[in-house]
This record gives C-alpha cells, sequence and structure tokens, in this order.
C-alpha cells in the first residue's frame, strides 16, 4: 500500500479496557492490531457486529480515547499522543467526526447557526465578517435550503434527517481532510438514509475528503464505499475493495455477515446459515487462536492454537483465517 | 426439541379471521394538539399467519400494536372503528375481561427486552409469575413448564436461574418470545423485535420464530421500519403512511409489483447486495405532522407524480383523500394514480 497520498493512517493501533476489579480483573481487547489507511477521495467502510470495536477505532482517530499501543499517523506524524492544546486543535481542524445521535450531537438550547458558527471562530476558518456567508454556504451544501431559515432554527425544529445534515455541515466549516462517519445513519429513518449517503458520496467528489464511514449494514456500506474492513473481535479479518470482498468474501465471518442480511429475493429457510453455537465477539483476555473459532464452520485444529495473520489470499483482498487465507 | 406444550396445533390452512381491525382511529391530545396517529385502518389477520406492518417512524404501526394489546395510555385513545378478535369486539371490554384476553389470547414482543425483563428477579421467576397470573398452576410444573419454554428457544434450561444482566441482548429477546408462547397465544404481536440487534442475532431468531409458528400454530402481527426483511419473512405485508394504510398485498406480490409511489420509494431505499450499483434517490422530504397531515393524499407532497402540471390528477391528488381498493384479490392499494389507471 502507499503511503505518500493517505493522510491518516493507522499503525498496529491497540486499545485495552480494564474490566472488573481486584482478582477479576481482566482487560477487553476493544480493538487489536489494527492497521489500515484513508486515502483522500476515498470511503472506507468499517463494518462488524456490535462490540466488535469499530466504534472505538473511530473514537480512537477522533481523539476521543488514547490508545494503548500503536500509532496514528497524520500526515506522515503520530498525533496519538499529542497532548498541546494547539496541536490537539490542529488535528481536530482536519479529522472530523459525525456521530450516530442527530438527537443527541446538537445542543438544544442553541440555534444551528451557532452550531456551524463555533467552529468556523474557534478554528479562524474565515475572517469574522464572512462568517454569516460561510454558514449559509455551508447549509446549501448539505442541502439545507434556504439557509436563512434553517440557520436560525432549533435543533427540535428540525427532522431527524435536516439535524444529521446540520452535522455533517458542522463537520465540514473547518475544511477537513478526513471525516469519521460512525452509524450516521441507523437512527434516521429509511426513506431519508439514501439522501444522507449520497450527500457523503459528493462530498467525497467534490471535495476529496477521506471518509471512514462505520456501520453494521452491508447494503450501504456496497452503495457507498470503495474499500471495506471487517472486523470481528477487536480484529481485523479481512479487508480490501469493497465489490472484491463482497462477491467473494474469503474469512467464514465476512460469509455468515452477508448470508444474515435480509435478502428479497430469497425466502427465509430457504436458506439457513450454517453456524456453529459460539459466544458473540467478547475480546476479554483471549486465549491464543483465531477469536471465530467457536462458530466457525470451517475450524481445523491449528485455529484454536495460532492467532491467523492477515494474508493478502487474492491480493489486495487479505483476511485472517488458516484454512481460506494459510500462511504460505 | 420436543414440548411440553400440550396439543401442538398443526398448521391451518384456513382462511379463519382471526384479528379484524374496523376503521380503527386512534388519536393522542385534545383539542388544537389533537393528532389521529391511526386513522381509519382496515386489516385483518388469519389463523397462522405472519403479517408484517412496516412505515417509518411515527406513521403509527406502533399504536397500532398498543391498541391490539388495549395497552393505550393517556393522552391516547381508541376514536372509532373496533377490533374484532375471534369474532368478539374488544372495544369497550372491562379492564378485568381485557386482563384475561391479554398474554392468554394475545402477547406481545417489544424492541427493547432489556427494559422488559426485570432486572432483580430471576428469568424463571418471572415466566412463573406470568404464568401464575392467568392460570392456575402448582409452582413444580409451572417451572418444569418454564425450562420447556427456554429449551424450544435455544435457551439452556438451567438458564432459569440467571439473571436478566447475565444474559446477551439476543438471548434476552429470546427470553421474551419464549414468555410470549407461555400460554399458547393465537396472535403474538411482535413490534421492531429485532432492530436493537446485530444482523447475524436477528437472522436466527426470525427462523426461531418462524420454526416455532410452524410448530405451534400461531399468528403473527410483525411491525418494523425495514421492509427488506419483511419481504423474505412475512405472508402478507401492509405499508402504512401517516396514519393510513396506503397498499397491502402478499409479500411476493409487494416485491415484485408494488404499486404506491410510497413503497415504490421504500423498496428503492434499501441498496442491495448483489447486482449492479445504481444511483438511489430514496424519498425527498419527510413525514408530515400528524397534528396538522397534508389534504388529500397525505403522501402528495413527497410524491413524484404529483405534478401540477396533470391539473385534474393534481387537483383530486391534493384535496380528495384516497381509499384502499383492490387491484387484485388481495392486492389493494390507496393511490389516486392506480384508481385512474384501472378505471
Amino acid at each position: 500500500m502507499t503511503t505518500a497520498a493517505a493522510p491518516l493512517e493507522v499503525r498496529n493501533l491497540t486499545k485495552h479496557f480494564a474490566v472488573g476489579g481486584g482478582v477479576r480483573r481482566a482487560h477487553l481487547h476493544a480493538v487489536d492490531d489494527v492497521s489500515f489507511e484513508l486515502r483522500p477521495g476515498k470511503i472506507t467502510a468499517l463494518v462488524g457486529e456490535s462490540g466488535s470495536g469499530k466504534s472505538t477505532v473511530a473514537r480512537l482517530l477522533a481523539r476521543l480515547y488514547d490508545p494503548s499501543t500503536g500509532a496514528v499517523l497524520f500526515e506522515g506524524g503520530d498525533v496519538s499522543t499529542v497532548r498541546r492544546r494547539r496541536d490537539v486543535l490542529r488535528y481536530r481542524s482536519q479529522v472530523q467526526m459525525i456521530f450516530q445521535d442527530p438527537f443527541g450531537s446538537l445542543n438544544p438550547v442553541k440555534t444551528v447557526r451557532h452550531h456551524i458558527e463555533r467552529p468556523l471562530r474557534v478554528h479562524h476558518v474565515v475572517p469574522r465578517g464572512q462568517i454569516e456567508g460561510r454558514v449559509h454556504e455551508l447549509l446549501s451544501t448539505v442541502g439545507l435550503v434556504p439557509p436563512e431559515d434553517i440557520a436560525a432554527k432549533y435543533p427540535h425544529e428540525l427532522s431527524g434527517g435536516q439535524r444529521q445534515r446540520v452535522a455533517i455541515a458542522r463537520a465540514l466549516a473547518v475544511e477537513p481532510k478526513v471525516v469519521l462517519a460512525d452509524e450516521p445513519i441507523s437512527m434516521l429513518d429509511v426513506s431519508i438514509r439514501i439522501g444522507i449517503l449520497n450527500l457523503m458520496a459528493r462530498l467525497k467528489e467534490e471535495r476529496g475528503i477521506a471518509f471512514l464511514y462505520v456501520t453494521h449494514d452491508l447494503g450501504s456500506a456496497r452503495y457507498l464505499a470503495d474499500d471495506i474492513l471487517v472486523m470481528y473481535a477487536g480484529q481485523i479479518v479481512e479487508h480490501g475493495p469493497i465489490e472484491q470482498v463482497l462477491s467473494s468474501p474469503l474469512h467464514p465471518y465476512t460469509r455468515l455477515l452477508l448470508a444474515a442480511v435480509p435478502d428479497p429475493a430469497t425466502k427465509l429457510h430457504a436458506q439457513r446459515i450454517e453456524m456453529r453455537k459460539g459466544r458473540a465477539s467478547a475480546a476479554v483476555d483471549p486465549p491464543e487462536g483465531c477469536r471465530f473459532v467457536t462458530r466457525c464452520p470451517l475450524a481445523i485444529e491449528v485455529c484454536s492454537r495460532v492467532t491467523p495473520p492477515l494474508v493478502e489470499e487474492r491480493p489486495p483482498q487479505a483476511a485472517r483465517c488458516h484454512v481460506t487465507a494459510p500462511a504460505s | 426439541m420436543t414440548s411440553s406444550v400440550e396439543e401442538p396445533v398443526l398448521q391451518s390452512t384456513s382462511d379463519a379471521k382471526l384479528l379484524e381491525l374496523r376503521h380503527l382511529t386512534v388519536e393522542y391530545g385534545s383539542g388544537a394538539k389533537r393528532a389521529r396517529a391511526v386513522d381509519g385502518v382496515d386489516l385483518t389477520i388469519h389463523e397462522s399467519e405472519i403479517v408484517g406492518l412496516a412505515g417509518e417512524s411515527g406513521c403509527g404501526k406502533s399504536t397500532i400494536a398498543n391498541a391490539v394489546m388495549h395497552i393505550l395510555r393517556p393522552p391516547a385513545r381508541i376514536a372509532g372503528g373496533s377490533i374484532v378478535f375471534n369474532g368478539e369486539d374488544l372495544v369497550g371490554k372491562s379492564a378485568e375481561e381485557l386482563r384475561r384476553f391479554r398474554w392468554r389470547n394475545v402477547s406481545i414482543v417489544l424492541q427493547s427486552a432489556m427494559n422488559a425483563l426485570n432486572p432483580v428477579m430471576r428469568v424463571g421467576d418471572q415466566f412463573i409469575d406470568a404464568m401464575r397470573a392467568h392460570e392456575r398452576i402448582d409452582r413444580r410444573r409451572a417451572i418444569a413448564r418454564t425450562g420447556e419454554l427456554l429449551e424450544l428457544v435455544g435457551i439452556d434450561r438451567r438458564r432459569a436461574r440467571a439473571y436478566p444482566h447475565e444474559l446477551s441482548g439476543g438471548m434476552r429477546q429470546r427470553v421474551i418470545i419464549a414468555m410470549a408462547l407461555a400460554l399458547r397465544p393465537e396472535l403474538i404481536v411482535m413490534d421492531e423485535p429485532t432492530t436493537a440487534l446485530d444482523v447475524v442475532v436477528q437472522r436466527e431468531i426470525l427462523q426461531q420464530i418462524e420454526a416455532l409458528k410452524r410448530e405451534f400454530g400461531f399468528a403473527v402481527l410483525f411491525i418494523t421500519h425495514d421492509i427488506s426483511l419483511l419481504l423474505e419473512f412475512a405472508d402478507r405485508i401492509a405499508i402504512m403512511y401517516a396514519g393510513e394504510i396506503v397498499e397491502a398485498a402478499p409479500a411476493a406480490r409487494l416485491a415484485s409489483n408494488a404499486q404506491h409511489p410510497y413503497t415504490q420509494g421504500l423498496l428503492r431505499s434499501f441498496p442491495p447486495l448483489t447486482g449492479p450499483i445504481t444511483r438511489l434517490t430514496g424519498i425527498p422530504g419527510s413525514p408530515p405532522d400528524l397534528r396538522d397531515p397534508p389534504s388529500g393524499c397525505r403522501f402528495h407532497p413527497r410524491c413524484p407524480h404529483c405534478l401540477p402540471e396533470q391539473a385534474a390528477l393534481s387537483i383530486r391528488q391534493t384535496t380528495e383523500r384516497p381509499v384502499l381498493r383492490p387491484v387484485q384479490p388481495g392486492h389493494e392499494v390507496a393511490c389516486h394514480l392506480v384508481a385512474e389507471a384501472s378505471q
């Protein structure tokens, strides 16, 4: 992979959380040895079930958490440990986050104008005299028209989809190079989700923004993204170009996810998914070995002994599986 | 998996009507703030049929679930119509009659199972409480039955001793489904039962519901915003918009031949996992405020076929409320366009 063009690169990122106390103290391996890069004008989907660590990855990149080990490189420099306010501000002006809940991410007693103005002022994006004009421009960009009317409204006067657009306009205010979108459509009504996806696709094209799209929804990931990262129990178990991965998945977990998505073309009982009972991705002090082994229909003896490495079985598609992507 | 449950009913293919909503109207609030969440809905569920009810948030689908269960709370009230179960109208029944009716005849499974279970009571004790509230059964038999019900939904019977927090979200949802089965109701209302769960767990639970349905022959009213799930799972689907049913058809027919522009828009809102990726448009605008619904067809402000150029049609669309009309046996649509075309 080339690193020159990547504004954001993640190397061997690991985050452990302490759980329990005293003699029952243990460590949840929320993110374990995760590496990838986000490229300008590309959307990378990060998919997995709840508890797989995908939101933790987004939060690590947004510097909401400090990593246990590993590095987050922004334009070549490690930002995972920056502490000085000026450096943090500089990073946050380049890497923005959009959250799942458009009801919780806006201040209910402030107008839309306030939400968009604030980053413009804090980061000195434009001279004071131009702030008003820029607010309206940003609102128009995300499809909130007429901007003069919308700017004066309070969050409760807007629908969920409109609020999410405000959150996107706020993220765009600082002209970021990277946007981290954590389940941005999962709380929205079905009929307006596509509008938000199309907006993100347009911003990618027009502004060359590098997007991380965190989701559990494979259909929307395929619609929007160029590349995919599949996470299971804190590890990336498969990654590659999204069409390639979804049309010929290597990892048994990716196959399971694909089989579980409702497909109007088939009847439910026609396609029973092959699965063994096992605990879903819990990674509390995980032993050596593949973390999917208890649910895997393909498991062989070595799987419970040795953690499989990520192998580029069909470059650039790679998977962590002794059976379908054996290390040579 | 064997069941304790005596005399399992074989799947019946009868056309017997189990539940019939006749022009059901439910209102919230009063005066200027009055909102009709459900406005003149007709819906029939036959024995051992899975009927899906789909729509966006605020369209009234959960209000229907609550009305059927008679668990509407003020300021909501049934303002008109009837809910006929096995030939008997439930509207106007006494609280005691309704209490007996609930669970014995109809049970409900809600979205957030984690909130439905009492966190400080063992799961098994909650089963026993529920059973003993509705029938005379001694404790030992109730315990045995609890074990059997848990095994029916794929949970080890020893987990009856667990507290809810010791179970995963998927397991808790299965516990709730097992509880809903406890008194062998003829109808189970499921309101977004899998929405909070991951796709893999969701599929396991749906397959389980279907297997149980085949074994016991209960009917299901399945409420969700996810129409793609219903196409796979339901026998018949009704689409709700702004308090009204705008289209109802067998699942296969709806998948291939949806007629209402809203249904078509919903179907186009799910990006496919296979085949070519085409640019989707979703549905522009957002659902209306039910305190002040649009005149005429409630979908007309968002409808791509409501154009001022077509003056005659557009006047009807904006002033006249369309009614559900059959376009084929079993397939009904409430749309001026469709009514026009079929005349």
